[in-house]
């Protein structure tokens, strides 16, 4: 109940969002939300702590760039190219990761992610410590003119309901219980005879997939793939965002990508004491906040119904 | 041939922050079972405290005691450690009972807050530290070539202290009761030892290292606000081919990655930054546990 209301609201503020805000500002605030999504999809749901998400994001960036630039893809086949590109990768990382468990898991995401930026930062196409620049946005089907920014805002809106519908569809059927169930207690979902490793991979090339479709759609958007986005801190980043809106609930990360990318924004002009701000925040948030802003509530909510 | 052996001399350079970094690690993943993210930011507030000490106490505080190298060897490590200590006792310590990814992210959080913080103030292209002894100034001949003194005391120092650990840890009796405490806390306690004081002082010392390291490498690298950064995710990678079962796991493999990076300076230098995280990838498809970890 409480789902389907955030949902409606969701829509609704998605849909009149250009009427009263800055649309570029808020489709890079979309491209955020649906990449916490997906990371979420891992952490929250199946206990995966990936540290080189950035990876899959930038990476997809760099590809949709390079292949709409360079071999003048349409937009949509740029973003579908970026995207599967963070599906082959996200399945060479996952084979890799997932052979090791807990923080380990974590450092190898990292330094595997590490190879993707220093690729990007060194292979001849990537334009380097500049990024890559000049992308076009072209035209949708064909027809309908990107440059205008409310078009390129409705489609970015529309890529991020499909991801954020994959993700819920994902969550709420057999495969989702069984990763929650891994996540709960791995070994006893391996002695109900469930192949963990099995699950556990699929989880994090769905997961990568939909980081990389969120990545293709940001260098559409802003007509640039940048080095930062593969950057390990974007990796931080987007674990900052799922934790602050709600590790594990379906809404906690686009609450959280919002918060922390408005926050952001707002603190831009006091250069790297927005550094310090935000890990202020992840330490008050492990320490003191650890249900994040939508779990709070939730449990609020149910505290006064019960 | 004179090139390979230059090369290999100063991968061994690097080599040994990899050791001692790695070593800091191991020993505070050994006790506490986290992996301090933050090491890569103790290492640079050692490296800004040997800076600060030496030219920047007078100018801003109007104290003209000046730290000089050796003294920065001491203190720095001290005020590192102390940070740890207050880590330990008002964060980390109410995590122990959470997923340990929780302590992860504790630390990257820290991680950001003091790299924020010397960013405001300090150039993240660097500033040089001004006070290299004098007494390691100037070229050693080796016989073969010549290699500058400092470098080759900063080897032979970081060798000491990695291997000194070692030796603490497996062949003494604070060593033993250290070992028992990570083997079983509870039965440890029960004997009469005082664990959580352990976990702090271990935490303490694995973060003064770290410390430490980062004066040894003031004077070699310029000191800058993200020069943990970067190193800590090498590292992390050292520490996956190593394995975290022991301490002289982190210590050798830390030392052999330097001086299969310094070599791949020779061959490929496009490669020298990657080849690290190739060989973790044929680590895990081959012996996923790490060269010298244990398999679970």
């Amino acid at each position: 109940m409480t789902n389907r209301i955030l949902f409606i609201l969701m829509l609704v503020a998605g849909l009149t969002a250009p009427l009263f805000a800055y649309p570029v500002f808020v489709m890079d605030l979309l491209c955020f939300a649906l990449f916490a999504c997906a990371f979420n999809l891992l952490l929250g749901y199946a206990g995966l702590l990936s540290f080189g998400h950035a990876a899959f994001f930038g990476g997809a960036a760099y590809v949709t760039g390079y292949v709409t630039k360079e071999w003048g893809f349409s937009p949509l086949l740029g973003i579908l190219a970026g995207a599967g590109f963070a599906m082959v990768l996200g399945a060479a990382f996952g084979f890799l990761a997932i052979r090791r468990q807990g923080i380990y898991f974590a450092m190898v995401t990292l330094a595997l992610a590490q190879i993707i930026y220093f690729l990007a930062l060194q292979m001849p196409f990537t334009g380097g410590e500049n990024g890559l620049q000049g992308i076009p946005r072209g035209h949708l089907f064909g027809l309908i003119d990107l440059n205008n920014s409310l078009a390129m805002y409705y489609f970015v809106f529309a890529i991020f309901l499909l991801g954020f519908g994959i993700i819920y569809r994902t969550i709420n059927s057999p495969f989702g219980e069984v990763l929650q169930a891994i996540r709960e207690n791995e070994s006893r979902a391996l002695s109900l005879g469930y192949d963990v490793d099995h699950f556990k991979l699929l989880a994090f090339v769905i997961s990568a997939t939909l980081a990389g479709l969120a990545g293709a759609t940001k260098a559409i958007i802003f007509q640039f793939a940048a080095l930062t986005s593969a950057h390990w801190q974007t990796s931080g980043e987007v674990i900052l965002m799922t934790l602050v809106g709600g590790l594990g609930t379906i809404f906690g990360p686009v609450v959280g990508a919002i918060t922390v990318g408005a926050l952001s924004h707002e603190l831009s002009a006091y250069g790297s004491w927005v550094q310090v701000i935000l890990g202020t925040i992840f330490v008050v948030c492990v320490m003191v906040f650890r249900r994040g802003i939508i779990g709070e509530l939730q449990r609020l909510i149910s505290r006064k119904g019960g | 041939m004179q090139v390979i052996m230059a090369q290999a001399l100063l991968g061994l350079n690097v080599g040994v922050f990899y050791a001692m970094l790695s070593l800091g690690l191991a020993v505070i993943f050994g006790l506490l079972n986290i992996i301090n993210f933050a090491h890569g930011a103790m290492y640079m507030l050692g490296a800004f405290i040997a800076l600060i000490g030496y030219s920047l106490l007078e100018q801003w505080f109007g104290i003209s005691l000046q730290i000089g190298f050796w003294a920065s060897l001491l203190v720095a490590p001290v005020i590192v450690g102390i940070l740890g200590v207050l880590i330990e006792r008002l964060m980390l310590k109410r995590l122990y009972e959470l997923d340990h990814i929780y302590g992860l992210l504790l630390t990257f959080g820290i991680t950001l807050i003091l790299q924020g913080l010397f960013a405001n103030y300090f150039n993240v292209s660097g500033t040089p530290y001004p006070g290299q002894p004098e007494a390691l100034s100037g070229v050693v001949n080796l016989g073969f070539m010549y290699f500058p003194t400092y470098r080759l005391f900063a080897i032979v120092f970081s060798l000491v202290v990695c291997f000194a650990t070692w030796w603490a840890i497996e062949h003494t009796k604070l060593g033993s009761r250290l070992r028992a405490g990570v083997e079983n806390p509870d039965l440890t306690q029960a004997f009469g030892l005082n664990v959580p004081l352990m976990v702090t002082l271990t935490f303490a010392f694995g973060a003064g290292l770290a410390g430490l390291a980062g004066v040894l490498a003031a004077p070699i690298y310029s000191v800058s606000p993200l020069m943990g950064a970067d190193l800590i995710i090498v590292v992390f990678a050292v520490v996956v081919i190593g394995g975290m079962g022991s301490i002289m796991g982190a210590i050798l493999s830390g030392l052999a990655l330097g001086l299969v990076e310094g070599l791949t300076k020779v061959f490929y230098p496009p490669a020298a930054s990657t080849v690290i995280f190739f060989l973790m990838v044929l680590v895990l498809l081959f012996r996923p546990a790490g060269l010298f970890g244990k398999e679970k």
